[in-house]
C-alpha cells in the first residue's frame, strides 16, 4: 500500500529524484506536500460547511434573546443559558397548546417504536419468503413493490386516506403505523431478500431435511443468524420514521402530530415574538434522536443507506 | 419424513438448485379436501403465501390500485369528495393554466437541475479526495454524512435561520464592514429557490459522496497501476477511465437523487412555506394543498398524476437500461 501511494504521487517523486535522493526501503509519507495540503484543505473547508449549521444551532440555542439581537449568529455565547431548551421542551406554543415539544416527542416515540418493529417483522418475513420459499407469482408482487417505491407518495395519499377511513382508523396512531409499515416495505423487503439470498443455501436445506417448516426455519435459524441486517433495518426505519413529516401531517389529528410536524408549527407560527433560541433548541431536540442513532451506529448506518440505495 | 423433500425440477432455470419448498404433508392434506381446479398448485407452499399476504396487499391494493385510482379520479371534477363524474382533461388544462403550478414546475426544474449537477460534482470530488488513503477518513465521512440523518424539517429550519437577513450571513458580513452586502435568498422571490437548494445540497451531498465512494472502492487497483505505468495524469485517469467505469453507480445515484427531487416537500414547507408569495412552491406542495386544504381533490389528483408522469420519465429509461436485457427478480 505504501508504494502505491508513493507512485501515485508523481511530482513529489520527481522532485525527490531531482534532489538526488534515491528511494531506499519504505518511503516515508510527507505530511506537508502540496498534494496533501490540497486534499486536506479541501476536505477541511467542506467539513466546515457541513458542521457550521450544527454549530450555529447549538450556539444559538444556548444564548439569551438580547444577545442574539445584538451579536452575530456565529459568535460563541457570552453567557450560557439552558432556559431555551427547557422552554422548547415544556412550554413552547403551537396555536393554543403550550406544552412544548414534549408532546410531539412522545407521539413520535409512540409512532416510531411500533412502526419500526412491525415493518421490520413483516418485511423480513416477506424477504425470507421471497428468498427461500419462492412461489409462483411472488416475483410479480415483488416487482410491483419495488417499482412502487419510486411512485411519489402524493399519488397514493388519498386512496390510503379512504382505506383508513373505511377501517375507522384515519387520524389515529394505528393508522399512521400502518402507513409507515406500507411505505417501509419495498426497501426493507429488498434489503432482507438480498440478505437471506446471500446466506448459504445448505443451511436452509439442512433445516428442511431435519423437518423444520416455514416458521421454524425463520424463527430458529434465519432470525438469530441475521441480527446485523436487523440492526441495519432498524437504523433505516428509526431515522426514516422519526424524520417523516408528510405522513404525520396527512394521517394524524393535531393531538397526535409527530415531533417534526409540531416543530414546524412552533417555529413557523406567525403569532407572537419569534424566539430564535427556543426555535433552535426545539430543532436540535427534534434532530437529536436520528443524530444519536447516526453517531452511535456509525458504519452500520452507512451500510444501511448503501444497501437501501445502491440496490434500489 | 423422508419423502418430504423433493428437488425443484419444474423450474430448472433457477441458478441454484433449491429444495422445492413443498410441505407434502400439508399439501396432501389439502388436496384430499379440495376438489376443484388444481389445488395442489395453489396450496403448495402455503405458509409462504400466507406470510406474503401483507406484501401482496400492499403491492396490489396500495401501490397498483391506489395509483390507478388516483389517475382515474384525476379525470373527474371531484371537489370535497371523490366523485366519478368525468370531465376529460379539464383538470389538466386548469392545472397548466394555474400560475402556481407553472411556478412549481419551474422551481422543480431549477432545483432538480442544480441539485443533480452540484451533488454529483461535489459528491464525486469529496469521494475522490476521500479515496486518496487519507487519515481521519471516518471522521470526515461522519461529518459529511450526518446531515443526511436529519429530517428536511430540521434542515429547512436551520438554513432559514442562517439565511435570515436580520441575523444570519447577511448581517454578519455587513457587520464586517461590507454594508452594501445583500444575501437574503429566502426573501427575494427571484432567488428563493437557490436558498432552498443550498439547504438541500447540505442535506443530501453526503449520501452521494458515500455512494460514489463505494463505487470508487469497487474499481480494481490494477486499473490505477496500469494508468500510472502509462503515465496518464490522475485527473485524466478519473475523467476518462474511472468515471466511465463507474457508469452503473452514477446512474443508480442519479435515479436516487432524481426521485428524491420530485418528492421535495418538507424542506420547502419548513424553510419558506412556499413564499415569498408563490415564489418557492413545488409540485408536492401543490398536491397537498389542493387535496387537504383547498378541498379541490380533482386538481390534487391531476397534479399528483403529473408528478407520477415526471417520475416515469426518469425511471422508465433507467429500468429499461438496467433490467431491459436480462430478466431479474
Amino acid at each position: 500500500m505504501a508504494d502505491t501511494f508513493a507512485l501515485k504521487d508523481g511530482p513529489a517523486l520527481a522532485a525527490a529524484r531531482k534532489a538526488g535522493v534515491e528511494p531506499a526501503g519504505r518511503r516515508p509519507r510527507r505530511m506537508l506536500s502540496g498534494r496533501n495540503i490540497m486534499i486536506y484543505g479541501t476536505l477541511f473547508v467542506a467539513a466546515v460547511y457541513y458542521l457550521l449549521p450544527l454549530y450555529v444551532m447549538i450556539v444559538t440555542s444556548i444564548k439569551g434573546m438580547p444577545e442574539i439581537r445584538l451579536g452575530n449568529i456565529f459568535s460563541p455565547p457570552m453567557e450560557i443559558t439552558l432556559e431555551p431548551w427547557a422552554k422548547a421542551w415544556a412550554s413552547a406554543c403551537t396555536g393554543l397548546n403550550c406544552d412544548g415539544l414534549s408532546r410531539g416527542f412522545w407521539n413520535s416515540v409512540r409512532i416510531t417504536v411500533p412502526s419500526t418493529l412491525i415493518s421490520i417483522l413483516i418485511a423480513s418475513i416477506n424477504g425470507y419468503a421471497l428468498a427461500n420459499w419462492k412461489f409462483k407469482g411472488a416475483d410479480v408482487f415483488f416487482t410491483i413493490l419495488i417499482v412502487g417505491a419510486f411512485i411519489p407518495y402524493q399519488v397514493m395519499l388519498y386512496p390510503i386516506v379512504i382505506v383508513l377511513r373505511e377501517m375507522g382508523i384515519y387520524g389515529t396512531l394505528t393508522g399512521l403505523v400502518i402507513v409507515h409499515t406500507i411505505f417501509g416495505m419495498p426497501i426493507l423487503t429488498l434489503l432482507f431478500r438480498n440478505y437471506f439470498a446471500s446466506l448459504p443455501s445448505e443451511l436452509f436445506k439442512a433445516a428442511r431435511i431435519d423437518g423444520a417448516g416455514f416458521w421454524q426455519i425463520y424463527f430458529r435459524i434465519m432470525l438469530p443468524m441475521s441480527l446485523p441486517i436487523f440492526v441495519v433495518a432498524m437504523i433505516l426505519q428509526v431515522t426514516g420514521i422519526w424524520n417523516d413529516f408528510l405522513f404525520g401531517v396527512v394521517f394524524t389529528r393535531p393531538e397526535y402530530y409527530p415531533m417534526t410536524v409540531q416543530l414546524n408549527n412552533i417555529v413557523n407560527s406567525v403569532q407572537g415574538v419569534k424566539e430564535y433560541n427556543v426555535n433552535m433548541a426545539a430543532t436540535l431536540l427534534t434532530g437529536a434522536v436520528p443524530l444519536i442513532v447516526y453517531f452511535v451506529s456509525g458504519r452500520l448506518f452507512v451500510r444501511g443507506i448503501a444497501a437501501g440505495a445502491v440496490k434500489g | 419424513m423422508r419423502g418430504e423433500f423433493a428437488y425443484a425440477m419444474t423450474r430448472p432455470e433457477r441458478e441454484r438448485q433449491r429444495f422445492a419448498p413443498i410441505d407434502i404433508k400439508e399439501e396432501t392434506l389439502m388436496t384430499s379436501q379440495a376438489d376443484a381446479g388444481r389445488p395442489s398448485r395453489l396450496l403448495r407452499n402455503l405458509s409462504a403465501k400466507i406470510a406474503s399476504i401483507p406484501m401482496m396487499l400492499t403491492a396490489v391494493v396500495i401501490f397498483l390500485g391506489g395509483t390507478l385510482w388516483t389517475v382515474v379520479y384525476s379525470f373527474t371534477n371531484s371537489k370535497l369528495l371523490p366523485r366519478l363524474s368525468y370531465v376529460g382533461l379539464d383538470q389538466y388544462e386548469r392545472l397548466w393554466a394555474a400560475p402556481r403550478w407553472v411556478v412549481s414546475i419551474q422551481n422543480l426544474a431549477i432545483y432538480g437541475f442544480f441539485t443533480l449537477v452540484f451533488s454529483l460534482v461535489m459528491g464525486f470530488v469529496l469521494a475522490a479526495l476521500m479515496d486518496q488513503k487519507i487519515r481521519f477518513e471516518n471522521t470526515f465521512r461522519t461529518i459529511f454524512l450526518y446531515p443526511f440523518a436529519l429530517s428536511f424539517i430540521v434542515t429547512g429550519l436551520v438554513w432559514q435561520w442562517i439565511l435570515n437577513p436580520e441575523f444570519g450571513i447577511q448581517s454578519v458580513v455587513r457587520s464586517l464592514g461590507f454594508t452594501g452586502f445583500t444575501f437574503d435568498p429566502l426573501y427575494d422571490s427571484d432567488i428563493v429557490i437557490y436558498g432552498i437548494l443550498i439547504a438541500g445540497l447540505w442535506q443530501g451531498t453526503g449520501l452521494v459522496m458515500c455512494l460514489l465512494l463505494a463505487g470508487l472502492r469497487g474499481i480494481d487497483e490494477d486499473i490505477w497501476k496500469a494508468a500510472r505505468v502509462d503515465g496518464i495524469p490522475v485527473w485524466r485517469t478519473y475523467l476518462f477511465i474511472v468515471i466511465p467505469m463507474m457508469r452503473p453507480v452514477f446512474i443508480t445515484t442519479l435515479v436516487i437523487i432524481a426521485s428524491g427531487i420530485v418528492r421535495v416537500y418538507d424542506l420547502v414547507v419548513a424553510q419558506t412555506s412556499g413564499g415569498p408569495g408563490i415564489a418557492s412552491e413545488v409540485p408536492a406542495k401543490y398536491v397537498y394543498d389542493y387535496m387537504f386544504q383547498a378541498q379541490n381533490l380533482g386538481q390534487g389528483f391531476a397534479a399528483s398524476t403529473m408528478m407520477l408522469v415526471t417520475v416515469a420519465i426518469i425511471i422508465v429509461p433507467w429500468a429499461y437500461l438496467e433490467f431491459g436485457g436480462r430478466r431479474r427478480g
